[in-house]
């Protein structure tokens, strides 16, 4: 190949050469991935800066740039705030709880359990691969406040379940509990995984400091799983600013609005009333919480090991 | 202890065991706290199941009943009478399957040459993947301005509306990227000494090394696409074209349907047996699969 050239010519021509391998096996990707994911992420930001609706489809000739108008009546609607709220309740009980019966059920099955462990392990995880929709059917269906599953075996224990999904008080922590039972097989799978990573040395010097099981667990195990759990509550947060099935189905967001999250109030100003710049101007907002969250978390899980 | 410890296989073992009893003592309380979580997991989807072969009259009686009375395949019949099941199943299956077919091909051509070619521009892309990664295809974010683009392109309510926003996800690329790094330079260097081009080189050196982690990815990708519903709610417009929750929970929101608890239970039944008959034949891939994406 190009012996004959001087080797500052054959040089160049390897780099456009190179150049044009490399283009050729990522251009495909590029092209789809412009148009429809790179693209997208700007274009939602411009749009959210003018009163586009249905007719601006056809006709973009109408659309009007209005500056922040659309964030300002965003952060005014009683009804974004509420869904704001909702969402935020769900990324503020709904997380935790999560990395911690998923942190509770990886160790148990890691060390307590060694029969059955692959049973455990695929029953546990069951929820994560199946459709939410099906699931708040599902569930949907055993919350019935007559004859449904869940308060009869209550009134098993002599209680009286509420109307769970009914209720403007019961309806949001019934959501968060069907994201944390959905969720939570999840977390058990990377902590699992991350706990059997852990090299034995470290609990043989613990055992010859003489640390008992708690500390153990608090000073070692603990501190090597922060990675698994990092990426778990990354993960597990942006999941869960965007939840939409389980109330779609369950609820339509009511009672009183006591279950609309911000995905739910995009779509339905965005599909319904076909107000897209402002349901863009509320994505955005929530693009916003997505990035700040996960800024954080970074900095609160990995300054402290 | 440690001794033993540097004696490789059988110690290791040993460490194992080791490591089992330091809980063991007394531990069959742990058991019914695991077994009892194990049927809250799994006995929904038991009562879906149970649910769904029983009878209205049945399924309103208080207090329920746990077997069905009389085992009846009515809910199922008047399921397929009512809506078109078979369509919804043959559109989530086209659907899925082509993008993760489209994920599968791209992920690993862009990985490889993010990981080991040379080109102008190759850390722009890089940083253009890592910057996506964290906001979702055809997410909430995102859907206005594709909605406006499809309806642009007159894609609205079709196949490739559904299928392009997730044909080239950030994610595959990454993790593909990561794995290929991995394999030695050296291996590639020889073939390359042969004669050989780049896209032997990735066709018959890097793509078989990769089985495990396509596998992964594939069925990652499989169960994102097939469980997705968010973008196929907006983008699908007519009933023939729904893809299957788009379809469940279309109509479990029907005044009709919506005490109809035998249809849905059937109707969710078709939703979730063949992903859960998957998984099980699968499972191990499965839990490697998402133990390499959270580990890398």
């Amino acid at each position: 190949m190009a012996q004959s050239g001087a080797p500052a010519a054959s040089g160049r021509r390897l780099t456009r050469r190179n150049n044009l391998v490399g283009w050729a096996f990522t251009s495909p990707f590029l092209a789809i991935f412009g148009v429809f994911l790179a693209l997208p992420i700007v274009a939602s930001l411009i749009v959210s800066f003018t009163d586009f609706d249905l007719g601006d489809i056809s006709n973009p000739v109408g659309t009007d740039f209005i500056g922040l108008s659309n964030y300002s009546e965003a952060l005014a609607d009683p009804k974004f705030r509420k869904a704001a709220f909702n969402t935020g309740l769900f990324v503020v009980f709904g997380v935790p709880l999560t990395i911690l019966l998923g942190l509770a059920a990886s160790v148990a099955l890691n060390s307590g359990i060694r029969r059955f462990r692959a049973l455990f392990r695929v029953g546990y995880y069951l929820p994560v691969v199946t459709s939410i929709v099906a699931i708040a059917v599902i569930w949907r269906f055993m919350l019935q406040p007559e004859g449904g599953v869940v308060n009869v075996m209550l009134g098993y224990l002599g209680m009286e379940g509420p109307n769970w999904l009914g209720s403007s008080t019961f309806a949001m922590p019934s959501i968060i509990a069907l994201g944390v039972w959905r969720n939570m097989g999840f977390v058990m799978v990377i902590l699992l995984a991350a706990l059997q990573g852990i090299d034995e040395q470290y609990y043989d010097a613990a055992k010859v400091d003489g640390a008992r099981l708690w500390q153990t667990f608090r000073y070692v195990t603990l501190p090597l799983l922060r990675p698994g759990m990092l990426f778990a509550a990354v993960i597990t947060s942006i999941g869960y600013l965007q939840v939409m099935e389980e109330p779609f189905v369950m609820t339509a967001g009511g009672p009183l609005n006591s279950t609309l999250t911000l995905t739910m109030y995009v779509y339905e100003q965005g599909f319904h009333f076909f107000n897209l710049g402002y349901a863009s101007a509320m994505a955005y907002l929530l693009f916003i919480a997505i990035a700040l969250l996960t800024a954080l978390q970074f900095r609160v899980l990995r300054t402290q090991t | 202890m440690s001794v033993e410890a540097s004696q490789g296989g059988h110690a290791d073992l040993e460490a194992t065991q080791d490591r089992n009893r330091r809980f063991s003592s007394g531990n069959w309380w742990l058991y019914v706290l695991v077994s009892l979580g194990l049927v809250v997991m799994v006995g929904p989807f038991v009562w879906m199941i149970l649910g769904s072969f029983k009878s209205q009259a049945e399924l309103l009686s208080v207090p329920p009943t746990w077997l069905p009375a009389h085992f009846s395949w009515d809910n199922f019949q008047r399921l397929f009478e009512r809506l078109d099941f078979p369509r919804y199943f043959l559109n989530s299956t086209v659907v899925a399957g082509f993008i993760t077919l489209a994920n599968v091909a791209f992920a690993s051509m862009v990985g490889y040459a993010l990981a080991k070619l040379s080109f102008a521009g190759r850390k722009t892309v890089l940083l253009l993947v890592l910057l996506t990664l964290m906001v979702p295809p055809a997410g909430p974010i995102t859907i206005v301005p594709l909605f406006i683009l499809m309806s642009k392109l007159n894609l609205v309510n079709s196949y490739a509306a559904v299928i392009l926003p997730f044909a080239a996800g950030p994610f595959g690329v990454f993790l593909m990227r990561q794995f290929i790094s991995t394999i030695p330079d050296d291996v590639l260097d020889a073939a390359r000494v042969d004669g050989a081009g780049e896209w032997t080189v990735f066709r018959r050196i890097v793509l078989p090394l990769l089985g495990p982690g396509l596998a992964a990815l594939g069925i990652f990708t499989f169960l994102q696409a097939w469980n997705g519903f968010l973008w196929p709610l907006v983008v699908l417009t007519s009933d023939e074209m729904y893809t299957l929750p788009v379809a469940l929970a279309t109509f479990a929101r029907e005044g009709q349907y919506q005490a109809d608890y035998g249809l849905l239970m059937a109707g969710s039944c078709m939703v979730v047996i063949p992903v859960i008959l998957v998984f099980l034949v699968l499972q191990r891939h499965f839990t490697q699969s998402i133990a390499m994406t959270g580990i890398k």
